[in-house]
């Protein structure tokens, strides 16, 4: 968070809890680094991946994505991603992808690489990268990997893909069961499931803090708050973290604090962060009194919740984890972005055009055009790679940002 | 150039086989636009996961899409600059009217950018007949078989209710039989070149390829039937190249005949492929007793893999090597568009394999065009030098 110091953008004190978030997230790390020596196993799973499954299993699951973002977040991304470019993979792929392998293979990164896999699970309900990628873990590591194929739904949900997502469920317990040599027990499985489904309501009512006026946060306090809800539901510290996140963020309601002093516009932003310019981009949109106040992003681990039933998380899972944001057809991901703009506000959409994630950004102008025609709010993009740097023009930006704004003020006039 | 002459000589006596394969091969409109005054109806498709049997049982034509060699601009508005040339090049065929012969399109679940093509397709075209076949990504256990078999049925129950026809047991065994005709011509074709290079140029042969998948399938056996036994005359004969180094073609699809030429004037030749324009397309056949979606979904699952889709983590490189011993190949030409993602992911590691057993390999890289026919040409030469 940007300190306001009168010069530069307005922004708040910073969240308390930002400090709590850190020491959870370092204890995790370091039980996941020393897992071998505790005699855990470690499982690496992809950022829209069946989970709550591992940690009844008490399996540690581990994050590339998580890692990538941390890798993007401390401007390591670039000389990973070249190492990677070196290694033959192509500068047009993902960026957590290309990152993350090649700090596999030198223990790079700001936490000198992630812990071994004792196996892998990739869920591509986000996108059909993460299968390629964890193919190309799987031979690195000679780890054994699961496949959890949740058909896209496009416009429609259908039966048979219930079907085969629910036998999915079973054949990946008893992968789990198999690599992890534990036995699966179904009433702690129980158990983590209703926590998942807490945090995952937590972590709603947090995000719905940001309908107040002026909001306690901001979509990029999400970026940062999301870890948990993404690597630990399930589990009971994630519950009260966000327990605790939640009354923080109304007290800021209740005195009125603003992640943007004197917010006057409330902007929406679509698709990943850019990791490497979080600060940048939270101060230049704060100069304009501009709070982005929505996203797709942070909100996509918390809208499967209407599928989920409570009483049976094992059989309701598999339409949680098909129906996410990602799996949907591009009209239905516009219609959810209109629903959010009247839900929060929205005076203008930010769009990030994510050279690296294709299944997010694809579609994204046919969506501007039907943001625009429904809600007449003007629309943005900047484009970029994620975590590789390289990719970003900050002058290029910054010419955007102002002229959107100009055009946003003088709507509002 | 001495081959001409022989060449204008043997399209006079035999304009109607091969030359018909180059003739839809390069207007596939012209042959769509001859199709519809026979009362076809026609239904795209981008990918060879495509259930093209059931299209065909339900007496449409389906009909491949590969995107434009031309300018790139009524799409840019709907697909970043990111985004692979096939797809953005097929979309500007369809926004830009050239594609008004169709009667509809099919998208099966292949990669992200087909999915999201699919898509913006739907929101901006009106074809008619729209279908997401939304395939399992993994081929390798019990329940991806079903699921797959799933949706064929839901597919073939689609393509009824469009047509207000049944497709029967009897029609789909048929088409099945039909495909598997083509399928086994293609692959016999593609041995007696692979045997004897000369027997018909590679751009030739690339367009028999293309050919089959654009032109009335019902004709397709007998015509295939009949360019094998024209090609083994030896009437498509090339002159003989001595010593040309025999590769294989590795990547997505190649719709540049002229690369073809271009490898063959530096010293190379195509002696088998790994495309979706290739040996993909055609390679194991189909049951034609039993259920019948189910015995599709099996050869779907079973044929040479796709990147985009799962069996597990090294059948893809072994069976690029299994194609390299096989055919006596002396190195590998890895062509892939820009952009594409399950190619360009696989490209490290298959590059690691072929080097650990020694077979040279190289990486070209296209987009809707091909580099400059010299810096090709000197790219070609300098690997067949070292090979
Ligand atoms: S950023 Fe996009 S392409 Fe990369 S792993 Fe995430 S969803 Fe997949
Ligand atoms: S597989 Fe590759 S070439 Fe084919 S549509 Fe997808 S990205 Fe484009």
């Amino acid at each position: 968070m940007t300190k306001n110091n009168g010069l530069h953008g307005k922004t708040s004190p910073p969240i308390a809890m930002n400090k709590r978030m850190k020491d959870i997230m370092t204890e995790y790390y370091i039980e996941a680094k020393t897992a071998y020596q505790t005699g855990k196993k470690v499982a690496w799973i992809t950022s829209g991946g069946p989970v709550e499954p591992l940690i009844a299993l008490d399996i540690i699951p581990v994050y590339p994505e998580n890692h990538g973002a941390m890798i993007g977040a401390s401007k390591m991304g670039a000389d990973l991603c070249e190492r990677a470019e070196a290694m033959g993979y192509s500068g047009d792929l993902c960026s957590y992808a290309r990152a993350d392998i090649a700090s596999a293979v030198i223990d790079g990164g700001p936490i000198g690489g992630l812990p071994r896999p004792d196996m892998l699970v990739a869920c591509n309900n986000i996108c059909g990268t993460v299968i390629k990628w964890y193919e190309a873990l799987a031979r690195y590591f000679q780890a054994p990997l699961f496949i959890f194929d949740t058909p896209m739904c496009h416009r429609d949900y259908h039966q048979e893909s219930k079907d085969y997502v629910m036998k999915q469920v079973l054949e990946l317990i008893a992968f789990l069961e198999e690599a992890s040599g534990a036995k699966f027990d179904y009433d702690r499985m129980s158990e983590v499931g209703r926590l998942s489904i807490e945090a995952q309501h937590l972590w709603k009512e947090v995000l719905d803090t940001a309908m107040e006026r002026p909001s306690p946060m901001t979509a990029f306090d999400g970026f940062y708050h999301l870890a948990l809800i993404v690597t630990l539901r399930g589990k009971a510290v994630t519950v009260e973290y966000y327990r605790e996140l939640l009354a923080e963020m109304k007290e800021r309601v209740a005195l009125g604090i603003g992640a943007v002093q004197n917010e006057r516009y409330r902007l929406m932003w679509d698709n990943l962060p850019i990791w490497y310019r979080l600060k940048w981009l939270s101060r230049k949109f704060a100069e304009h009194d501009a709070a982005l106040v929505a996203d797709t992003y942070n909100t996509a681990w918390c809208r499967s919740l209407r599928y989920i039933d409570e009483n049976d998380f094992l059989g309701s899972m598999a339409e949680g984890y098909s129906r996410m944001y990602l799996n949907l057809a591009v009209d239905q991901m516009a219609e959810s972005i209109i629903e959010m703009a009247g839900k929060y506000s929205i005076d203008g959409l930010v769009m990030h055009s994510n050279r690296s994630c294709k299944p997010y950004s694809f579609g994204q102008y046919d969506i501007q055009r039907m943001v625009r025609e429904r809600l007449g709010i003007p629309c943005m993009m900047i484009e970029s790679h994620m975590v590789d740097e390289r990719s970003f023009s900050e002058a290029q930006a910054e010419t955007r940002i102002d002229a959107f704004m100009e055009l946003i003020m003088e709507r509002e006039k | 150039m001495p081959a001409i002459l022989p060449r204008i000589k043997e399209k006079r006596i035999f304009m109607n086989t091969l030359d018909q394969f180059l003739a839809a091969a390069e207007h596939p409109e012209r042959y769509a636009a001859k199709l519809k005054s026979e009362g076809a109806s026609i239904i795209a498709f981008l990918c060879s996961y495509t259930p093209e049997e059931l299209i065909h049982a339900a007496g449409l034509h389906p009909m491949r899409l590969f995107g434009t060699r031309g300018p790139i601009m009524r799409a840019d508005g709907h697909l970043q600059a990111y985004c692979c040339s096939l797809a953005r090049g097929t979309l500007e065929q369809a926004l830009a009217g050239d594609l008004s012969f169709l009667d509809g399109a099919v998208f099966p679940h292949t990669c992200d950018t087909i999915q999201r093509l699919s898509d913006i397709w739907r929101l901006n075209t009106s074809f008619g007949f729209f279908a997401d076949v939304v395939l399992p990504v993994k081929l390798d256990s019990k329940s991806a078989q079903d699921y797959f078999a799933d949706v064929l049925g839901r597919f073939k129950a689609e393509l009824e209710e469009w047509t207000g026809r049944e497709i029967t047991e009897d029609s789909l065994r048929r088409s099945i039989e039909t495909f598997n005709a083509v399928r086994s011509s293609l692959e016999r074709l593609y041995r007696l070149r692979s045997a004897d290079p000369g027997i018909m140029a590679g751009s030739r042969m690339a367009a028999v390829i293309r050919g089959s998948m654009i032109m009335d399938r019902n004709e397709l056996p007998g015509m295939l039937d009949r360019l094998i036994e024209e090609a083994e005359s030896g009437i498509y004969r090339e002159p003989p190249g001595k010593d040309k180094k025999r590769l294989i073609l590795s990547g997505g699809i190649c719709d540049h005949p002229d690369f073809y030429t271009a490898l063959e004037d530096s010293g190379g030749v195509v002696a088998w492929d790994d495309l979706c324009t290739g040996s993909r397309f055609f390679n194991g056949t189909t049951e034609t007793s039993g259920n019948l979606p189910a015995a599709l979904a099996r050869r779907y699952s079973r044929r040479l893999i796709c990147p985009a889709k799962h069996l597990s983590t090294t059948a893809r490189a072994e069976r690029l090597l299994e194609i390299v011993r096989e055919h006596r190949a002396d190195g590998v030409i890895f062509f892939l568009l820009k952009f594409c993602d399950p190619h360009a992911f696989d490209y490290p590691w298959l590059k690691e394999f072929l080097e650990k057993h020694n077979v040279p390999n190289t990486l070209i890289e296209v987009e809707h065009q091909l580099p400059p026919e010299g810096q090709l040409k000197t790219r070609l030469e300098t690997f067949i030098q070292t090979l």
